[in-house]
């Protein structure tokens, strides 16, 4: 049984780790491995990310009656465009130096297929409150695998983390980890250890049930 | 303007610079479609030809809006230029090649949503390139979209045949060959300078 705060959490939770878009769903990829090489840049990113998911969710719940079904990819997009080109000039007079790091990277979240499938498959369906619940648990959920990868490759490509030195002077930097190929392999690595985690965890589920049965 | 002569522009932004390996453009079709060598380069060659439409409205568009002194709306024109781009060339598929049309089937509304294209067409504004050198550089962007799909089918294909650990199975693997193939695509990085 199911209360309806139960209901909201888990629409909130289920974001954060079990359909987590990056690491179990696999969408919105690009700026996840282009962005990604200093924890500053991952952080900047989500929370852009997450902003533009957050209004675009509300806005299309809002107007989910009024959108006529055969144009509303062609609205929601309209939508998507114009928050994130509030975000776009926001970042540009907060921070100089994030804006020209991520480059084009802003404007390519129009694209990023996490706003628009969470706009098409929950928050065209949904009330406003539950679809902004979804849309931040998303852009929660987002974030935290940005911060995953950056964390790594800054850590093993520059030996610090938010620009302060932790693995000491006498650490020789990969620098392959903050080139484009290190994106590829911290996120295959990263997939890699949760597949493992999970087949383990399965494979200990099953062993304790068979000794049950036994 | 750039000084760039059109082979350079070609050269870097197939190979130097590719799309997928090098500036993680179109990451999503990459791992989504390089399954089969013959859908990889059907989507090859179609994101190519988008590209090819999109940036020629892309360039005109933006002289348009520089001329009305209307820049912030750009990011909007574009990508309602790409996906009635998309439609348009799906239209006239269908009408004039259906046995192509039929081939790409759902490829085609999806490339609305690929970034590559919105990236080409923000990056040749970014860079200031004339009509011809926007010409250059889309051809030079959708051939190297297509060698990097290509090459990452044909090592899938070869990889689906071999027996791998369990917890490999899936994207983990796949972004690793794709790791490799990003260093190798690394060693072009020096050539022009």
């Amino acid at each position: 049984m199911s209360t309806p705060t139960n209901e909201s959490l888990d629409v909130f939770v289920k974001g954060l780790w079990r359909e987590n878009p990056v690491f179990v769903m696999l969408l919105g990829m690009c700026p996840v491995l282009a962005v990604t090489n200093s924890v500053i840049n991952a952080l900047a990113m989500g929370l852009a990310t997450l902003f533009v998911l957050v209004m675009s969710s509300a806005l299309v719940s809002l107007l989910r009656n009024v959108i006529p079904k055969q144009v509303r990819i062609a609205t929601y997009i309209v939508i998507i465009a114009t928050f994130v080109t509030v975000v776009d000039y926001s970042i540009q007079a907060i921070s100089l130096e994030v804006y020209l790091a991520l480059g084009a990277f802003i404007q390519l979240i129009v694209v990023n297929c996490i706003i628009l499938g969470r706009a098409e498959a929950f928050a065209s369906k949904n009330g406003i409150g539950k679809s902004i619940l979804d849309a931040l648990g998303m852009g929660i959920g987002f974030t935290f695998a940005l911060l995953c990868l950056g964390g790594v490759r800054e850590l093993l490509g520059n030996g610090s983390l938010l620009d302060i030195n932790i693995l000491g002077p006498h650490f020789e930097p990969w620098s392959v980890m903050i080139l484009p190929p290190g994106g590829f392999f911290v996120l295959g690595a990263w997939l890699l250890l949760f597949s493992w985690l999970k087949e383990r965890s399965e494979r200990r589920k099953t062993e304790k049930e068979a000794s049950h049965v036994g | 303007m750039s000084d760039d002569s059109l082979g350079f522009i070609f050269l870097n932004a197939c190979i130097i610079n590719n799309f997928v390996l090098s500036s993680f453009l179109g990451i999503c079709p990459f791992l989504g479609v390089s399954g089969k060598y013959e859908t990889a380069s059907r989507m090859g060659f179609a994101v190519m030809f988008v590209m090819l439409v999109s940036s020629v409205c892309a360039y005109f568009i933006n002289t348009l809006l520089v001329q009305l002194d209307m820049e912030y709306l750009r990011l909007i024109c574009y990508i309602a230029v790409i996906a009635s781009s998309v439609q348009l060339v799906e239209m006239v598929m269908k009408k004039y090649s259906p046995a192509l049309f039929r081939s790409l089937g759902i490829f085609l509304p999806l490339i609305t949503t690929n970034c590559a294209i919105l990236g080409l067409a923000l990056f040749q504004t970014a860079k200031g390139y004339n009509f011809l050198e926007c010409v250059v550089y889309a051809l030079g962007a959708g051939s190297g979209f297509t060698l990097a799909l290509v090459i990452m089918s044909g090592l899938r294909e070869q990889l689906s045949l071999h027996d791998v650990p369990s917890i490999a199975k899936g994207a983990g693997l796949t972004l690793m060959v794709a790791g490799i193939l990003s260093l190798a695509f690394m060693g072009f990085a020096g050539l022009g300078s």
